[in-house]
């Protein structure tokens, strides 16, 4: 196989990449930027849409798409549900503020983790993917469910655009975003949109998880990975800006792709980690955000 | 002259506490008063400055490689060793602090755990330099001190205690001296010590050097005393443990760190005879703290009972 | 030759130029007050005079050094004390510790001690260095405020709104204390209360819109026309 083909593989393995992460840091992006939370505990809530997905798989018999679709409602309602107890008992009461929520937040990413290691196990375990298709380019064989996998990310950040710019609750989100005050002052319950914004990014991490797991395993410490890479994602492309993510996701994804192929995973993750220090440190609105 | 006579009384406690002790205890007292030691330097940059980091993990981890290296690749005696872990406790600190610091809060919280975070990769990287994830045996040779082995219970639990004495001490003059009201005075209001002529990059990036270079002592005497060095002590929970200790201990207090750390030791070692679930009680108490008692108890003894405590 | 020297000083934020070209003297030994109605750039122009926003365009010289580029702190220690108008002390330290940091960062860091107490002594907070400064009246602490200025030893000294929020009787006793600190220290002062302008200042500078409208002694600003029809008259 010559270098073409590898470069292909590289990119196409990247763009993977940048899919999963997209959905990984989509909810972490849309929880800065309406709650100004850093929400450390993100990475849990992906792992625990996995786990979800394999005890579905357990559950549901026939064949692996049914469960596959009982994962993807069942795993992002629950987890939504855990991430709005943990905004009401924990984050509401430390009235956000930034650097508590922080600490607040790697509490429960502690906690999360080690009920998964409790109830789950130590063990990576696969989970089936929804459909076996491969189709073969003239120098190897590609997995179907990996292209579908980024066309499912393409449209849960559509919906999630158009979700924000076109719905009523998206206004109101925006509205909070910009000056919670101002939104109290105009009869928002800023709570409750606090609440459903934090759900609402937990479920879509676990809804990423679930589209990622067939293409990788479930595990108790799968967490940490997507939460590096999300804050890597949402720092690069801007804290709060939807399309800086998107972007910001396939710049990585590609890059960590061909790094990846042709160095290592290590040595991708180490330029890309200082890059997200140099960022912050040199262009806090990001290398794709809008102005400050 | 009382809050030296304070700290003194508890240093001979501890001392006391260490000797007389079944040998089980000793051992666990010289690992606390360690880790104490590496929250000692966190609580100079967070309790005190306000710098609220999540990247020490890198200072602790920097000090421990820059003494257990040399020892296992030119068979460094641990003396000298023990220096170069504190040289580059204080390295690692200055080149990351010098950029951190041009950022503030939230996006200073992040920048940190980020350099960490790629120093822990490098250390895996680089695993044929570094021995990686699994790590290295310090080679017995380099673990001695003036003639005694450090493998003992008794020689390790006194080293473990000078060192932390010797930090105490030195924390507890920092504080009370003009530097230390600077430190305080970044933490109230920056703009305000600003306009009384401080400059305040140049006086946090000196805390943050004195606090990694604190940090990397600890890692240092870590490796040498308990004869190991891996990966795993630069992942993002020895960034969290200090913070643990401090917040739980109190913030701000200069016995806040050794308080916290074996409050937390013996907590988690009691929670680990009943459950497996120790990182549970880490993320509760963490939470618990953050919720309800931010001060952390010697916080609110200062508080309520004795406000002069340094 | 003038103490605290600008020229062609200028600040935009967006459109709004908030500070346009401004030409500024402080003399040794003045009491210098610069009024003008809201918005007109005061608080703006006593900013880039102390360094807390840097200057588009134009330079400062304190006793003939350039210190255009010179950050506030470096600022703060060459003897530009600044006070601020929203009391900004640190409420978690006793007022000892407050003044003692002034000291410290100051021209003539010396005994801490003594000093503070001298400094305490002369805005009449004598004897209360033990106290939490968080705990003080609103008056003590704009007092507070004043003895950190002070502390700093300055050449010049900023004082933006101080008497602000002041009672009456207060107000006295702020002005007896001003003009005991002439000729050592010159005073820049930004004060919204005409009488303490009139009966304080040796010479006073109007801004309107980013620029100086007018400049002379008290006097001669109540009589220009110019001054009148902006500001006084109103």
């Amino acid at each position: 196989m010559g270098f073409g083909p590898f470069l292909l593989l590289a990119l196409m393995e990247g763009l993977v990449t940048a899919a999963v992460l997209s959905l990984a840091a989509v909810g972490l992006s849309l929880v800065f930027g309406v709650m100004r939370v850093v929400n450390v505990a993100h990475g849990e809530f992906f792992m625990l849409g996995a786990v979800i997905a394999w005890f579905v798989a357990g559950l549901v018999p026939g064949p692996a798409w049914m469960a596959f679709l009982a994962a993807l409602v069942l795993a992002p309602l629950v987890v939504g549900a855990l991430a709005a107890a943990v905004d009401g008992l924990v984050l509401k009461r430390l009235n956000y503020d930034p650097e508590a929520t922080i600490v607040a937040t790697i509490g429960v990413m502690y906690m999360v983790q080690q009920a998964a290691l409790s109830f789950y196990g130590p063990d990576a375990r696969p989970v089936a993917a929804p459909f076996d298709w491969r189709f073969q380019l003239p120098w190897f064989g590609y997995s179907g469910y990996k292209l579908f996998v980024v066309a499912a990310a393409v449209a849960v950040l559509l919906a999630v655009w158009l979700g924000m710019t076109r719905t009523r609750a998206g206004l109101v989100m925006r509205a909070t975003q910009v000056d919670r005050d101002v939104a109290r002052a105009f009869g928002i319950d800023v709570e409750r949109v606090y609440m459903g914004t934090f759900a609402l990014g937990a479920g879509l991490a676990a809804m990423g998880a679930v589209l990622y797991v067939p293409i990788s395993q479930a595990h108790y410490l799968m967490g940490h990975d997507p939460l590096l890479l999300s804050f890597i994602v949402v720092i690069i492309g801007g804290l709060g800006s939807l399309r800086g993510t998107l972007v910001a996701a396939l710049v990585i994804g590609l890059s960590d792709g061909v790094i990846s192929m042709f160095f290592s995973p290590t040595l991708a993750k180490i330029l890309a980690t200082l890059l997200v220090a140099m960022v912050l440190v040199f262009r806090p609105q990001g290398l794709f955000g809008a102005k400050a | 002259m009382r809050a030296w006579a304070v700290h003194l009384a508890v240093l001979a406690a501890l001392l006391a506490a260490g000797l007389l002790l079944p040998g089980y205890h000793t051992t666990n007292l010289a690992r606390i008063l360690v880790l104490a030691t590496f929250a000692a330097g966190y609580n100079l940059a967070f309790g005190y400055t306000g710098l609220l980091s999540l990247g020490h993990a890198m200072f602790f981890a920097a000090g421990m490689y820059a003494a257990a290296l040399p020892a296992w690749h030119w068979g460094w005696p641990a003396a000298p060793a023990l220096l170069a872990g504190t040289a580059g406790g204080a390295l690692m600190a200055l080149a990351t602090g010098a950029l951190a610091l041009r950022t503030a809060g939230v996006s200073f919280m992040i920048v940190t755990l980020m350099f960490a975070q790629a120093f822990a990769l490098a250390i895996l990287y680089f695993n044929g330099w570094t021995g990686g994830d699994e790590g290295f045996v310090i080679p017995s040779a380099s673990r001695h001190l003036f003639g005694t082995s450090l493998a003992a219970d008794t020689p390790r639990f006194l080293a473990a205690w000078s060192l932390f004495a010797l930090g105490l001490l030195l924390s507890l003059a920092l504080v009370r001296s003009r530097f230390g009201r600077v430190m305080v005075a970044l933490r109230e209001n920056e703009e305000r010590a600003r306009m009384l002529g401080i400059n305040p990059f140049a006086a946090k990036l000196k805390v943050l050097v004195i606090s990694g270079a604190w940090s990397g002592a600890a890692g240092a005497a870590y490796a040498l005393l308990f004869g190991y060095a891996g990966g795993s002590f630069a992942g993002i929970q020895y960034s969290i443990l200090p913070m643990l200790y401090v917040l739980l201990g109190g913030a701000g207090t200069t016995l806040g760190a050794v308080l916290g750390a074996g409050l937390m030791f013996y907590l988690t070692e009691f929670a680990s005879s009943v459950t497996s679930a120790w990182l549970f009680l880490v993320g509760l108490v963490l939470v618990v703290l953050v919720l309800f008692a931010p001060k952390g108890i010697l916080g609110w003894v200062r508080a309520r009972l004795w406000r002069e405590l340094p | 030759m003038s103490l605290l020297s600008a020229r062609g000083l200028t600040r935009h934020f967006g459109g709004i130029r908030a500070v346009d070209g401004v030409d500024f003297d402080l003399e040794p030994g003045e009491i210098h007050a610069l009024i003008g109605p809201n918005g007109a750039g005061k608080t703006t122009l006593v900013s880039l005079l102390s360094g807390r926003i840097p200057a588009q365009a134009g330079t400062i010289t304190l006793a003939g050094e350039d210190i255009t580029r010179l950050p506030a702190h470096a600022r703060v220690r060459r003897g530009l004390a600044y006070t601020f108008q929203i009391t900004s002390i640190f409420p978690g330290l006793t007022v000892f510790d407050n003044v003692a940091l002034a000291v410290q960062g100051g021209r003539q860091p010396g005994a801490l001690g003594p000093t503070v107490e001298a400094a305490l002594a002369r805005v009449g907070l004598q004897g209360m260095g033990a106290e939490v400064a968080g705990t003080l009246s609103y008056g003590h602490q704009r007092l507070l405020e004043l003895a950190m200025g002070l502390a700093l030893a300055p050449r010049v000294l900023i004082l933006d709104e101080p008497t602000q929020g002041l009672a009456a009787g207060e107000i006295e006793g702020f002005k007896a204390l001003v003009r005991g600190l002439v000729p050592q220290v010159a005073v820049l002062l930004i004060e919204h209360n005409m009488e303490v302008v009139m009966d304080l200042a040796t010479r006073i500078t109007v801004l309107t819109s980013g620029r100086v409208l007018a400049r002379g002694t008290p006097a001669e600003i109540r009589a220009d026309k110019a001054v009148q029809e902006a500001y006084l008259g109103a």
